[in-house]
């Protein structure tokens, strides 16, 4: 599913950051771990084709995409991922249900407005379909972008810190949801964190 | 789904932003669609009332007030000529035709023209109903005089001296109303025609039975050639030939006590003077519409900053850096859009307004309800200028980072 090949990435004026080869299977659900600076988010970038390589291979679901053009990377980006970052970066000016439409409209697939239902559905926001962002709390706002994730059925979901900002309770919850989400849809899960809260619920880890 | 109903939702979420934005503009386009309105209705009531006209001759006096007096009937006589004076400038050889006009008397403010029925002929005029005027005071009455003063085919009325509703009271002779003419959007609609005679014989200048003469004037067929009692107030002259233009305004202004005035020299004099003011409007509307679109520019720049999550999350989701660029310019083309056609909807009420409150604006035929190719080039323009104005913040969209911005860096 994924495969990394002596990946490495310079920062201007920095130290270069090598990583170690990744294989990653399909439906497997990785934790990587690692202090700030480390460079997870910046693997987890490169793995998510948003920041372009600069050595090494990156193969996902049998695409090199290191060699996908600029365009083909963002098709592939809206076919195969979804994310799920630390803030739910839901767009305020949308409602819950157009913020989810956007993942099909901007990936180039059908807009199924009752795969929006059953997507709200599994994460008990059913509710909240024609609320406005400004009325979620932050658990429910993370919970609407795990929705976001998953709508597309992608093959391979990535996130980046998406219980950090949040308390227990929440955390414990968005952290079962995503799990539960990338099981329900079959997709391989990677959540890039510090937060130890985590650890306990993760088989596969993966240490920088 | 679609970036249509993106952009909308972004500019809805920001009412008052996209209210102001909306609202500059359009404030400056409406500017312009009044001046365009106004100014394109006026050179066209003008030139087809003037059309046929090449010379107006009458008493000496401001030549711009002959042409408003004679053509527009919009201000008063400069004073009368003699009706032998008036036979010399006919008996010129450039002269084809001329048409007497004898002015100064009205009904509820609408003007008595004694002229011959050449005049009708000259705008084309065409009955409503009855018949045109054949004896001393029988009148036909324009479209809007009948409308407005309720007078009918048989109606009698008296006339007062001037322009004004309260002048002096000819009421010993009454007119008698034997037709109305069709609506024809010029001049005639607010006239009453009817023969030079009835206004000589309200005047008390004719008494008794019309006797026909024994050498007809050649201005006015039913006196003497040569009458030295009776006055006219103008002559509408068209030239014989192009020759014309040269001599004859020549030959009235030289060699009589008269003056002539050119109808289209006059009305480029006017508007000349008038358009000092235009122009001054216009500007004023343009630095609106260059600050609007300053602020459109502004209020995109802006948001971009705001959004930059957004784009990041949109790109991360599969949009292309084109279809960041294609939203951030379609933001300003609808607002753009949007101001432009609220601009040309407001430019279109005022005028309509305008014309419901100010009645001389109706007489001179200026109305809310038409349209001008000029128009499609403004709501063009606009959308030019809601490009130009959302190109850099654009071309900003595209360049998003989306690695920086997510990252937090």
């Amino acid at each position: 599913m994924i495969t990394t090949q002596g990946l490495s990435y310079t920062y201007r004026g920095q130290n270069k950051i090598a990583f170690r080869d990744i294989s990653i299977q399909r439906s497997e659900h990785w934790l990587l771990l690692g202090e700030s600076g480390s460079g997870k988010t910046t693997l987890l970038h490169l793995l998510g084709g948003l920041l372009k390589s600069q050595a090494g291979s990156i193969e996902v679901n049998g695409t090199e995409i290191t060699k996908l053009s600029e365009s083909g990377l963002d098709r592939f980006r809206g076919q195969h991922y979804g994310f799920v970052f630390q803030k739910s970066h839901l767009i305020s000016a949308l409602t819950v249900r157009n913020n989810l439409l956007m993942a099909p409209f901007l990936a180039g697939l059908p807009q199924d407005v009752h795969r929006v239902m059953e997507v709200l559905d599994q994460l008990g926001l059913r509710e909240k379909e024609h609320a406005q962002i400004q009325e979620l709390s932050q658990g429910q706002a993370q919970r609407v972008a795990i929705a976001r994730a998953v709508l597309n059925k992608p093959t391979l979901i990535l996130a980046d810190e998406p219980t950090s900002a949040l308390d227990d309770r929440n955390c414990d919850r968005v952290c079962d949801l995503l799990l539960e989400a990338s099981a329900h849809n079959g997709a391989t899960l990677l959540v890039a964190t510090h937060d130890q809260r985590l650890k306990s619920k993760f088989k596969n880890q993966l240490q920088l | 789904m679609n970036l249509i109903s993106l952009v909308w939702n972004y500019l809805r979420a920001k009412p008052l932003n996209t209210g102001l934005n909306i609202f500059l503009l359009a404030l400056g386009i409406a500017v312009i669609t009044v001046l365009l309105l106004f100014n394109n209705q006026l050179q066209e009531k003008i030139s087809s009332n003037a059309k046929g006209i090449d010379l107006v001759v009458g008493a000496k006096g401001s030549p711009l007030q002959l042409i408003l007096c004679n053509i527009f009937h919009i201000d008063f006589p400069t004073g009368n000529i003699k009706l032998a004076e008036a036979e010399r400038i006919v008996r010129h050889k450039m002269v084809k035709k001329a048409i007497p006009m004898a002015l100064g008397d009205s009904y509820s403010g609408y003007r008595i023209v004694g002229t011959t029925t050449e005049y009708g002929a000259l705008y084309k005029a065409e009955l409503a109903s009855g018949e045109f005027w054949k004896n001393d005071l029988e009148v036909t009455l324009g479209a809007l005089v009948a409308e407005h003063t309720g007078l009918t085919i048989g109606s009698t009325f008296a006339s007062a001296h001037g322009l004004t509703t309260d002048g002096h009271a000819h009421d010993e002779n009454l007119y008698h109303v034997t037709g109305i003419l069709k609506k024809s959007n010029n001049v005639l609609d607010n006239l009453i025609l009817t023969k030079v005679e009835s206004i000589w014989r309200v005047h008390d200048l004719i008494h008794g039975p019309t006797v026909t003469p024994v050498h007809p004037s050649s201005v006015v067929e039913s006196v003497e050639m040569g009458d030295s009692i009776r006055e006219i107030t103008s002559l509408l002259i068209q030239y014989r030939n192009p020759l014309a233009v040269i001599q004859l305004p020549r030959f009235v202004n030289s060699n009589s006590s008269l003056q002539a005035a050119s109808p289209a020299f006059e009305t480029a004099r006017l508007f000349s003077i008038l358009g000092v003011g235009v122009d001054v409007l216009r500007g004023f509307a343009v630095v609106l519409i260059l600050i609007s679109g300053l602020s459109i520019f502004i209020a995109l720049y802006n948001s971009l900053r705001e959004r930059q999550y957004d784009l990041a999350i949109m790109r991360s989701m599969g949009a292309s850096r084109r279809t960041l660029f294609i939203s951030t310019l379609l933001e300003g083309c609808v607002l753009s859009t949007l101001g432009a056609s609220t601009g040309l909807a407001i430019g279109h009420g005022v005028l309509w307004i305008f014309t419901l409150i100010v009645q001389e604006s109706q007489k001179a035929g200026v109305t809310a309800a038409v349209f001008y190719s000029t128009e499609g080039f403004i709501l063009l323009g606009s959308i030019g200028l809601g490009v130009l104005c959302s190109l850099l913040p654009a071309i900003q969209a595209y360049r998003t980072d989306i690695h920086k911005v997510l990252a937090g860096s």
